[in-house]
């Protein structure tokens, strides 16, 4: 396990480095240190903590107050209540008034798994991307996260970006040679031409072994990391329509809205080929930690794999 | 400038802000004029600004948590000098920059509000930036009295406490009116001196429409070192004009050419008054 790395570790201990560095760094947390790996932080930087309590809404308005007074402020809780309690002030304290705030929201997607569809975040994406001038990441790894908080720490601007939970393997080994993170472009992750396979999130990595296992039946597949989910790199989407001829998207998120829905749209609009999304259905899901979860609803390697299999062909007669 | 000057000042926001209405056909007509002084007073009296210079970095900040009352603040903004008085005739016309709403796009507007119950949360985050620098600026936060019944605001009052806000001072507008009728029919707010001060606020209560009151306690603010200041301004919906005051529908309603001309003679009128005492 040596080689698994928690996101929101390598978010906070980067976070860290750079507050040392910059005193107008704040990170606001309600009642959230443990979840996201601040005890560090606080213990530290003391000066640069606000405790909000259990209050989001209340959490992400502060944050915008602090960045009109020249702060650089990083909201640090539970994506689930972030994006949904406190919605309205994101888009109109954050996004709409035009504020420098970072809002990191973690245990996204069924990281929480086993506690229930209240604190799953599977409609980030859909609901997020309607709000113009809001930048969302979902980083695959450790590596790429700290790539991320270094990327975005002196952009001024609205920022979402939702990680996971629990320690994940690495994306971005040094085997793999690719640069982790570079704001609103997608890393080619693997060469391929019988199609294109896109994700984002902690589903990269599992997309990536699902690529092995379908080279061992003849369909290699191209993979991309589509880590800025806004703004979207609508070009390597649409090249890979023209140069694979067939998409899939895989996300941890609900069917609707989500990363299937956004490259569909770009392909029907500019290389209409055949699209299929795996994701989480509209339902409020089965029991399970994120791993049996990803299994039970074919997010893992073996069900994407045979997700492409089928997919293929299917196109194949078309 | 003395109380005579800023009463002479709110009825000029006040003829302002009803005429850009009547041209609009649409408005906050009620509670711009029920919190007319007070924003008069903020703007002409009380708050370290600089109109040449709106982003200066002494300056006090003012938040308009019930963003719907933007006619009085665009008016006070303008007569103040933050932007050509002119562009006030453009309210809610096609692609003009004075939205509905107060737009941090516009010079001396920090915030784009109007979803209620934000204010205070985006006060408390400014009072505990300035606190952390040391820095001498105040807050000030104008909410409305229906406004109270979010519950965002309450986290913010806890907040506000919490972290010992003496440079945050908020006002309610308590005209007891919001659009469905009197509040506390619609929710009830009382008691509510109380639980502001349970929530660990010092609070005082003025009649909001009288400008020396207005004047004396946002001077007198902050009330007490290591707590938040309260004003709960006792004010009158629609105050200044007689055949609006106190009638819920004037909350969001637009005057017809015969009620419009009527009470811009009367501002006329007080006016003279005003110039005879």
């Amino acid at each position: 396990m040596s080689d698994y790395r928690a996101c929101r570790e390598a978010y906070t201990t980067t976070l860290l480095t750079l507050a040392q560095e910059d005193p107008s760094i704040i990170v606001i947390s309600s009642d959230a240190r443990g979840s996201c790996s601040l005890n560090t932080f606080v213990e530290t930087l003391p000066d640069q903590f606000v405790e909000i309590g259990i209050a989001e809404q209340n959490e992400i308005g502060v944050a915008a107050g602090l960045s009109v007074v020249g702060k650089n402020p990083f909201v640090c809780a539970p994506a689930c209540f972030l994006t949904a309690r406190s919605l309205e002030q994101l888009k109109v304290d954050v996004a709409y008034s035009h504020q420098n705030v970072k809002v990191l929201g973690v245990s996204g997607g069924v990281s929480y798994g086993v506690l229930g569809s209240s604190h799953h975040t599977l409609h980030d994406i859909a609901t997020l991307r309607c709000i113009p001038d809001l930048t969302i990441i979902l980083p695959s790894d450790a590596a790429q996260t700290e790539a991320v908080v270094r990327t975005i720490a002196h952009q001024k601007g609205a920022f979402f970006i939702r990680i996971g939970r629990e320690k994940i393997p690495q994306v971005y080994t040094e085997e793999l040679g690719v640069k982790p993170f570079t704001l609103g472009k997608a890393n080619t992750l693997r060469e391929g031409d019988s199609l294109t396979l896109v994700s984002c999130g902690e589903l990269v990595y599992h997309t990536l072994e699902a690529a092995k296992l379908l080279s061992n039946e003849g369909i290699e597949a191209r993979v991309l990391d589509m880590a800025t989910l806004k703004p979207f790199d609508e070009e390597a989407i649409i090249k890979a329509a023209k140069e694979t001829g067939a998409l899939v998207t895989i996300e941890e998120h609900s069917i609707n809205g989500g990363l299937g829905a956004t490259v569909s749209q770009i392909v029907c609009a500019n290389h209409p080929v055949p699209v299929k999304t795996l994701a989480f259905p509209d339902e409020y899901l089965v029991t399970g930690n994120s791993l049996e979860l990803f299994a039970h609803y074919g997010l893992d390697a073996k069900g994407i794999a045979a997700s492409v299999t089928t997919f293929i062909s299917q196109v194949s007669t078309l | 400038m003395t109380i005579q000057a800023l009463k002479q000042q709110a009825l000029e926001v006040r003829k302002t802000l009803l005429s850009m209405i009547y041209q609009a056909k649409t408005g906050h007509t009620g509670g711009a004029l029920s919190s007319t002084d007070l924003i008069t007073a903020l703007y002409f009296e009380v708050m370290h600004i600089d109109p040449s210079n709106p982003k200066w970095e002494g300056r006090d900040y003012f938040i308009l948590s019930k963003g719907h009352s933007v006619e009085g603040y665009l008016s006070a903004l303008a007569k103040r000098g933050f932007f050509d008085e002119s562009l006030l005739s453009t309210f809610c016309q096609y692609k003009s920059p004075l939205i509905g709403h107060p737009n941090n796009k516009i010079p001396g507007i920090e915030m784009n509000t109007g979803a209620l119950g934000h204010g205070l949360s985006i006060s408390v985050g400014m009072a505990i930036g300035l606190k952390k620098d040391k820095k001498p600026n105040r807050v000030f936060t104008l909410m409305g009295d229906g406004e109270l019944a979010e519950g965002s605001v309450w986290e913010a009052a806890m907040a506000a406490s919490h972290y010992k806000l003496d440079n945050l001072i908020a006002i309610v507008d308590r005209n007891h009116l919001q659009i469905s009728g009197s509040t506390e029919d619609v929710m009830g707010l009382e008691p509510l001196r109380e639980r502001w001060e349970s929530f660990g606020w010092q609070v005082e209560e003025i009649d909001g429409n009288s400008m020396l009151e207005v004047v004396n306690a946002l001077k007198a603010a902050p009330f007490k070192e290591h707590k938040p200041s309260l004003i709960i301004a006792n004010t009158t919906k629609g105050k200044g004009v007689k055949e609006m005051e106190d009638i819920p529908s004037w909350h969001h309603g637009v005057p017809n050419q015969h009620l419009y001309e009527q009470a811009m003679l009367d501002f006329e009128s007080m006016e003279k008054e005003l110039q005879n005492v």
